[in-house]
């Protein structure tokens, strides 16, 4: 298919660079970029950027807040140049030059694409015996985040008892993914710990299949939360989700380390749901052709050696759209994308 | 209630209710002796003991009971322990498992702190 | 409780159900235990809606019980079934309705072994032909008949003389909704509304009139089993499992259960005598315990028919309280009336359980 080119090829001198998502690795990889002289411009579904790490209240290990956090990446945001509220709906590519259509009607061609769409989080309703959507007070680490941003809604009481329950939707062949997705555990000992920070007389259990604590100071914040905010550690799965008679939720799990059954009641129960490919990933990569790996998640060319690069020449991808990770491991996995684009750009 | 015999009786639920675990007595231990809030039941400790090699002794399982509420047990298998400390040596978080064993004997044998 | 998730759950697992030509294949255990609530359910679909369904005299028990007891091989079980199949095709149904829920979750569990074992199949219908000549074809439809008063609680409603509601107090009854295990647990998709939080009782509860209760060991078996239950020393198991249930549900002050099994309603109902001879322990109704009737009796009730037409004398909790909060008009005396005779022996009395 024939196009337009709205400038002369000649004429331009730096070459452009496409970022699809303006979360923090978008960011990350759109300053890099620009620090490296190209002409970068992203694209942004929502109608603002810091994409999941935005909604996010506070960090771990080091109970940072994220909005310092996202504007230190960001930099100075006006001189991004995104495009909110915008999805490409159409892509190709000729000769090396990408033509990208997006669905506001803008035309952008670019000499190399970057896509950065990241993760959702796993739809909690699917796993219909936790009582989600069912039970009230039964909510998931997004929604507690949501609370300690925006304040809880009254509970009348006053001493709560909480329950987070690990591994809502990964390592979990009923739900569909097997995968482990890696940040929950720590995320449940940060909230754990913030949840006893914000109501000091609350009890705070957590329930997991493993301690998955593998950070840098991941470990010591486990143990700050035993020793200094009393927070127990239950090996045990959850099975089902009741309600008592005084509206408050019974849990039914089996104490692994002592063999037997056992029940409880708690006033919230979190669930911590992980992270899934985006539907955002998965539709931009049947625009631009290329290959989703086994577990939904964009593929990538060579493990180890080659984990921005995909099987299109030019096409380059960044962040959590591959895969679950860390803050730092997708800042990390940005800035080396960004240096794969520059290396392609400058052999072009 | 009648006496008919009707040749059988009704099960006893095992299932374990954690909201009537009496924990006091793990709350007072844990006062006495912080560490043990560390514990992550991994099972260093019972498997070094000297002990659990002839009886049915295991810190782990003392750690776990505390917690639950299951005074019996605690009690029966805190009488096991030799004070040998080979536990206490090989604990990765570091617990004073000797001291939380000397407090529970202590408790049990009725002097009051 | 958010009700629209309970909704958004049952949307997904919606079950087609036919709506005409039954073949009806009773159960073994069903009719000694409850003997009104088979005749009930092809009397309201033969009298008052008019349907077809065939009340076959050839079949036999589904062998459900031995299969759980492991008393019969499976494969044996299977020829048994396949004749059942071949009896529905000769009479010209292709809607099979067995009355037991366990037969149900037999059928649906043998279909599926046979569905992805088509060798298994081949097997079963070599293994029919050998012993009995038969030939069969499986069915196109196989539903439970609490999926038929499901699927036609409307029209019962249409026809209702009384609702589910305590005329007393002006509000509506509360009841207890007991599913079968058999009949989504194992294939939650072959259940109305799912494994988690199955429908089929509670929408006919609700539209006649009737409050769900939810309580938090709603999912639990009732412990019949059939293994465990058959030997009398073991039973102490099973009752366990069935007093966890009432512990759970008294706090709601239930006004009955209402159950779509042959043994759930049997535990059930007989088992309220047995803890309150060994425990002193009554639970409900004001010393007169719970009444646990099945679908078939509840819709009758409803559709104002004789209770002692309906069986309903053979419950060992009294069901009177029940009609008189329903506002039933019905004659006492006919309780002990067969035929032209009056019976004139009564059963004892138990020694803790209030009866009438």
């Amino acid at each position: 298919m024939n196009f337009v080119c709205n400038t002369d090829m000649t004429e331009r001198l730096k070459k452009k660079v496409l970022i699809i998502g303006a979360g923090i690795a978008g960011l990350e990889a759109a300053v890099q970029l620009m620090n490296l002289n190209y002409d970068v411009e992203v694209i942004e579904k929502e109608n603002f950027y810091g994409g999941h790490v935005k909604q996010w209240f506070k960090t771990f290990p080091d109970f940072q807040d994220t909005k310092p956090l996202i504007d230190l990446i960001a930099g100075k945001p006006d001189n991004l140049n995104i495009h909110f509220g915008s999805v490409p709906g159409f892509a190709e590519e000729q000769n090396g030059i990408f033509h990208v259509i997006t669905d506001k009607n803008l035309h952008i061609h670019a000499d190399a694409v970057l896509i950065s769409t990241g993760f959702e989080l796993f739809d909690a309703h699917r796993k219909e015996e936790y009582g989600y959507g069912i039970f009230n007070h039964v909510i998931t680490n997004a929604d507690l985040e949501s609370f300690f941003q925006n304040g809880f809604p009254e509970t009348g009481k006053l001493s709560l008892r909480f329950g987070f329950i690990h591994c809502v939707g990964s390592r979990d062949a009923k739900a569909g993914n097997l995968y482990c997705s890696k940040v929950c555990c720590a995320t449940a000992v940060k909230q754990a710990i913030e949840v006893r920070q914000h109501f000091p007389d609350s009890e705070v259990y957590c329930f997991y299949m493993d301690m998955r604590m593998f950070g840098k100071q991941y470990e010591e914040l486990f143990q700050q939360a035993q020793e200094k905010y009393g927070i127990h550690f239950v090996r045990a799965r959850l099975s089902e989700v009741n309600q008592n008679f005084d509206q408050s939720l019974l849990i039914k799990v089996e104490d692994t380390l002592t063999s037997k059954p056992m029940k409880m009641s708690l006033d919230y129960i979190v669930l911590m749901s992980g992270m899934e490919p985006s539907v955002s990933s998965q539709s931009i990569a049947t625009l631009f052709g290329i290959a989703l790996d086994n577990e939904g998640f964009i593929k990538v060319s060579k493990p180890f050696i080659a984990e921005n690069i995909t099987e299109k020449k030019g096409l380059f991808v960044a962040g959590t759209a591959t895969g679950p990770k860390t803050i730092t491991e997708t800042l990390n996995d940005a800035r080396s994308a960004a240096l794969a684009v520059h290396q392609y750009l400058n052999s072009k | 209630m009648s006496d008919k015999k009707f040749g059988f009786s009704i099960h006893s639920d095992r299932q374990h209710n954690l909201d009537l675990a009496d924990k006091r007595l793990y709350r007072k231990i844990a006062l006495m002796e912080p560490s043990l809030q560390r514990c992550i039941f991994c099972g260093g400790c019972a498997s070094t003991c000297t002990a659990s090699a002839f009886t049915q002794m295991s810190f782990r399982l003392i750690s776990l009971h505390l917690r639950r509420g299951n005074l019996k047990e605690v009690k029966s298998y805190a009488s096991k322990c030799m004070l040998c400390g080979k536990c206490t040596m090989v604990c990765p978080r570091d617990i004073n498992i000797r001291h939380v064993i000397v407090l529970l004997k202590k408790e049990f044998s009725g002097n009051e702190f | 409780m958010e009700l629209t998730g309970k909704q958004k759950i049952w949307e997904k697992y919606q079950k087609e159900i036919p709506s005409d030509s039954y073949y009806y294949a009773r159960s073994c255990i069903r009719q000694n235990f409850w003997p009104g609530s088979e005749n009930t359910f092809i009397k309201i679909l033969r009298e008052e809606l008019g349907k077809d369904i065939k009340d076959e005299a050839h079949h036999t028990t589904c062998t459900g019980i031995a299969y759980h007891s492991d008393v019969v091989p499976l494969e044996t079980t299977m020829t048994v079934v396949a004749r059942q199949f071949s009896l529905m095709s000769e009479s010209g149904y292709e809607h099979f309705v067995p009355s037991c829920i366990t037969s149900f979750g037999l059928y649906t569990e043998i279909l599926e072994t046979w569905h992805e074992h088509p060798e298994i199949e081949q097997t079963i219908r070599n293994f029919l032909k050998e012993s009995t000549g038969r030939t069969f074809e499986k069915p196109k439809f196989l539903i439970h008949p609490s999926d038929v008063i499901y699927s036609l609680r409307y029209e019962i409603l249409k026809k209702a003389r009384y609702r589910l509601i305590n005329i007393e107090t002006g509000r509506p009854l509360q009841c207890v909704e007991h599913i079968g295990c058999h009949y989504a647990k194992m294939f939650p998709d072959a259940g109305v509304g799912g494994a988690e939080f199955p429908h089929v009782l509670a929408g006919m509860v609700e539209a006649w009139g009737g409050e769900v209760i939810d309580y938090p060991e709603r999912r639990s078996c009732c412990g019949f089993g059939f293994r465990q239950y058959l030997v009398q020393a073991n039973r102490g198991y099973s009752i366990a499992n069935t007093k966890r249930k009432f512990e759970s549900m008294e706090p709601y002050k239930p006004d009955l259960i209402v159950t779509n099994c042959p043994g759930c309603p049997y535990f059930l109902d007989r088992w309220q005598y047995v803890i309150s001879e060994m425990e002193g322990k009554i639970y409900g109704g004001d010393g007169y315990g719970i009444p646990a009737l099945t679908y078939e009796e509840l819709a009758g009730l409803v559709l104002g028919y004789n209770p002692w037409e309906l069986g309903l004398q053979m419950h060992q909790v009294s069901v009177e309280p029940l009609l008189r909060k329903m506002g039933f008009l019905y004659d006492p005396a006919d309780k002990y009336v067969v035929g032209n005779q009056i019976i004139q022996d009564r059963p004892d009395h138990p020694d803790v359980l209030k009866v009438l």
